[in-house]
């Protein structure tokens, strides 16, 4: 057993990290699924959507091949709206909410068919939106990712100058750094990001960490208001003995490397445990799968009841060959010379449901123990507690708290995304974005 | 079993489904090929003065990804040198005796050019003679196929040429391109054209290259008026077979049918409005001859299904029902009704009736489904909603008749009874 890079050869990653979700092949292939959409009336599709993307009018454009408005239609609901087409939980969004599902029919593949205007309008760099002429005004965002780009592309179509303070060295945020690698590659990330940029009147400032070079109220006084769009960062604990030892990794950074580094430079095991059944969880499950790991084994507290990911994802990690077991919490990670050896998880029950309505998991006494070189935490990320709290903002367990037009309690500071919602999913931080720039704007008088 | 064999005019075929004039049915090798496959008859592509063809010859109409809803074309008549399609006719025939051939013919405008014609495909032991008065396209232009069809009295003389010497059956075969195909079927029966078919292709306009600006087809950067057929033109052609059927005088000939049939269903529909047998071309220059297969298996089902025996069992059996909008009943009222179970809250017809109709339906607003009931008292029993629900039987519509009696347009202004008040 041992923990390694370099587990499979160059074909195998590109194999196993390819496009999960494939693109039609050509028009044509387009065009007979978009003349699969029947055109509803006050769509159940766009109901569903968090964005309101007028779906059936964009399938209907596709359909009549006027691809530009297509993708004009799609991006002035959502200007992710090429990310959104390949990260989107649609089965519970949007294709879950489609007529066909009544008539016990696959429903139209609206991500596919969204993808095919969206990725056609940022190759060939459409420009689709204009600027309105500058005010003048000046709004500071912080963070360039998805809630952040949305809410400086409404706001400079209005004329505002915006500047981005990001600390990470691209923009994109967790689109970038902490969605599978099979679902977006870097390159489309990159040109999804200059794409929004294209529209003008969006600076951004690269390696600019707030609490850390730059300060809130510094930007407060420099600009007429600022949108925090910082998500949530660090990855929950679980406070169990053992942690700390060689080959317990958190998901999020195993998942920034895999984004980041290559593939042949992020080390797995042989035998790993993934803790949680979140939609991290079993991203990093599938994708330690992917990098060469012999088996994964996924851990969850509760039973598929409860479980937080979606049978479609759930479905990814069975195929890809990972084991689950459920009502399994983890107790202690042992060690031989500071490694990973074991994993010694209790048993549970279920019982009363809790304030969320699910029912917790209840201790049996028994425990079992799993052979393993290596452990994947995914129990959720927490916000950014200390920076939040050091400037004042009202909060919930480091969650911002703000009106639904992304309205804090100081005055000039806006915020959503992540950051507010505790971690959703894009097409959640793109609205609030819109939701965002909508507070900033009456805020500003324009 | 029904028996579908088929007798037109004395001329035998082992089913109703013969191919019409038309490319399939240009060559010995095309029409062994159709014979093989179960084809009952063809009408052999129009002889004629050989003429030259161009290239490009045909385009069509797609509609929601489906292709060739309808199809257009710029060709001739037969292209081929006389001698060899009467040649082949002969061995055509020789090979498959139990088959249908008629010959279709548009000789030049001459009383002479017909007969020397008619003798010569007489010659080959051909069952009857298919006369082309419907070419819309290149041959107008020499004085012969539509522009004989659209004047009664050059086709009554055209028809009373080919009389004096046939010996064989004669159909008249009628273009669509007039406001009414009676006055030259009538003229064509008077003149003695033992049977009629139409309709013929339809001038059109298929549609025009966005990036060229030229119409199609192209050919090197100019095109011409094609003729359309395919299903899109089924409808039209449905209306003057009517009128043909319902006319004292025509009705008394038989009728082949064709323009737009590509299924069993389409043939039956032809026949019910008085075709005695029916043609096909594009359907099978869309998927080859195999379709024949369910062409007879379909028809012999529904015979089943229906207890009919033989074709004359139904042939004209819709005619009756044709009627003057006038007599029809104003007291038979329907309503839409809505099976909440089968609904799929899609709101197309919410949409179509409150935007074009009655606004007869109710919208109540459900996060993602709405539920759409009929305002009853305000439906005016159109059919709209029900055109367009994409669910089978989710849409009903159920009779609440105004009145016990029947009572028609004429009857409701002589009692003076009130109209809508709003
Ligand atoms: C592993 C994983 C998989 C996921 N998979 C999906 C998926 O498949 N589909 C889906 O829709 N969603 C998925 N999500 C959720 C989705 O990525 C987030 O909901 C979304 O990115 C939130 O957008 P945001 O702009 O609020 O925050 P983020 O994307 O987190 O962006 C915040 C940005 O702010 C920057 N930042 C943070 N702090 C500071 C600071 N102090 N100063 C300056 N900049 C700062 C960060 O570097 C980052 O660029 C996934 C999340 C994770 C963790
Ligand atoms: C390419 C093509 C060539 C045709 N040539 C002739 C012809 O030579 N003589 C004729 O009477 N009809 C001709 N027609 C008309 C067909 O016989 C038929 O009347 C018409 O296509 C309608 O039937 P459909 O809808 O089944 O195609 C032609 C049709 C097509 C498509
Ligand atoms: S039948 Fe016509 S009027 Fe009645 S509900 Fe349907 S669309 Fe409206
Ligand atoms: S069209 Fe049919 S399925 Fe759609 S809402 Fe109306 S009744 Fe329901």
């Amino acid at each position: 057993m041992s923990i390694s890079n370099f587990k499979l050869t160059t074909e195998e990653y590109e194999a196993n990290f390819a496009d999960i979700h494939p693109p039609f092949e050509n028009l044509t292939a387009a065009l007979v699924e978009a003349n699969r959409c029947i055109f509803c009336y006050d769509a159940p599709c766009m109901k569903s959507c968090p964005t309101s993307i007028d779906v059936p009018k964009f399938i209907k454009q596709i359909a009549t091949e006027n691809i530009k408005g297509s993708a004009h239609t799609i991006f002035t609901s959502n200007i992710m709206g090429g990310g959104c087409s390949k990260v989107c939980p649609v089965e519970k969004l949007c294709e879950g909410a489609c007529v066909y599902n009544l008539m016990e029919e696959e429903p139209i593949q609206i991500a596919r068919l969204q993808r095919y205007s969206t990725e056609i309008a940022i190759k060939e760099k459409w420009p689709l939106f204009t600027r309105k002429p500058s005010t003048g005004k000046k709004v500071a965002v912080i963070g360039a990712g998805p809630a952040g780009l949305s809410c400086a592309h409404v706001l400079s179509r209005e004329g505002i100058d915006v500047t981005i303070y990001e600390k990470e060295a691209k923009g994109g945020g967790l689109m970038t750094y902490g969605i599978a690698a099979y679902k977006v590659t870097p390159e489309f990330c990159e040109d999804e990001v200059n794409y929004i940029l294209s529209l003008g009147g969006i600076d951004i400032k690269y390696n600019q960490e707030v609490g850390k070079n730059l300060s809130l109220s510094e930007l407060k006084a420099q600009y007429d208001a600022v949108y925090l769009s910082i998500g949530v960062g660090l990855a929950r604990q679980l406070a169990i003995p053992g942690e700390d030892l060689e080959g317990v990794v958190d998901a999020i950074s195993f998942i920034h490397d895999i984004r980041c580094k290559g593939y042949d430079q992020v080390k797995v095991g042989d035998k790993v445990a993934v803790i949680g059944m979140g939609m991290t969880a079993i991203d990093a499950a599938t994708q330690a799968k992917r990098l060469g790991a012999k088996e994964v084994t996924m851990l969850y507290r509760r039973t598929q009841e409860e479980m937080p990911c979606t049978q479609v994802e759930l479905d990814i990690a069975k195929l890809d060959g990972c084991r689950i077991v459920w009502l399994a919490a983890p107790k202690e990670v042992l060690g031989e010379d500071g490694h990973v050896k074991q994993i010694v998880c209790s048993s549970m029950v279920l019982g009363e449901p809790d304030a969320s309505g699910r029912r917790s998991p209840v201790d049996t006494g028994e425990t079992f123990t799993l052979d393993v070189d290596m452990v994947i935490k995914a129990a959720g990320q927490m916000p950014f507690e200390a920076l939040v709290a050091d400037n004042q903002l009202a909060n919930k367990y480091g969650k911002i708290v703000t009106d639904s037009n992304g309205v804090t309690n100081i005055n000039g500071i806006f915020a959503g995304g992540d950051c507010v919602n505790g971690g959703k999913e894009v097409v959640d931080a793109v609205q609030a974005g819109k939701d965002g720039a909508r507070g900033i704007l009456t805020y500003l008088g324009s | 079993m029904a028996d579908i064999s088929s007798d037109f005019l004395g001329i035998k075929s082992p089913n109703p489904f013969w191919l019409a004039s038309a490319p399939p049915t240009d060559k010995k090798l095309n029409v062994l090929r159709a014979f093989e496959a179960g084809w009952g008859g063809v009408v052999w592509k129009t002889l004629g003065t050989q003429v030259k063809n161009v290239s490009s010859r045909y385009s069509a109409v797609d509609y929601h990804g489906s292709r060739v809803m309808g199809f257009n074309n710029i060709e001739l008549i037969s292209d081929r040198p006389l001698y060899i399609n009467l040649r082949e006719i002969k061995e055509v025939l020789r090979e498959f005796p139990d088959r249908a051939m008629v010959v279709s013919l548009m000789a030049d405008n001459t009383k002479e050019s017909w007969h020397e014609l008619i003798k010569q495909v007489e010659d080959t032991g051909a069952h009857g003679l298919e006369l082309n008065f419907g070419c819309p396209h290149g041959m107008t232009e020499r004085g012969m196929g539509a522009a004989v069809g659209q004047d009664p009295e050059i086709a009554r003389m055209v028809v009373e040429w080919v009389m004096e010497a046939a010996t064989i059956p004669v159909i008249t075969k009628l273009t669509p391109n007039v406001h009414s195909v009676v006055p030259t079927g009538l003229a064509s029966v008077q003149a003695g054209t033992n049977a009629l078919s139409l309709i013929n292709t339809i001038q059109s306009v298929t549609g025009i290259d966005l990036d060229t600006f030229v119409p199609n087809p192209n050919v090197a950067g100019k095109t011409a008026f094609g003729g359309y057929c395919g299903p899109a033109v089924k409808p039209i052609a449905l209306k003057m077979l009517a009128t043909i059927s319902q006319n004292s005088t025509t009705s008394k000939v038989p009728v082949s049918g064709i323009g737009g049939i590509s299924t069993w269903k389409d043939a039956v529909e032809f026949m019910l409005l008085g075709a005695s047998n029916v043609q096909v071309c594009t359907a099978v220059m869309k998927h080859g001859f195999r379709i024949i297969e369910d062409l007879c298996e379909g028809l012999s089902y529904w015979m089943d299904d229906k207890g009919f025996k033989k074709l004359d069992d139904f042939i004209g059996k819709s005619v009756p029902t044709l009627t003057n909008w006038e007599d029809l009943d104003i007291n038979y009222h329907i309503v839409a009704n809505i099976d909440q179970d089968k609904c799929v809250h899609c709101g197309l017809c919410y949409i179509a009736c409150e935007d074009t109709s009655h606004q007869s339906i109710n919208l109540d607003y459900g996060k993602p489904y709405n539920k759409y009931t009929i305002k009853e008292e305000e439906c005016v029993g159109c059919n709209l909603c029900q055109l367009v629900c994409p669910v089978d039987c989710c849409i009903t519509m159920v009779e609440h008749r105004k009145g016990p009696e029947y009572l028609n347009w004429k009857d409701f202004q002589r009692l003076g009874l009130p109209l809508n008040d709003h």
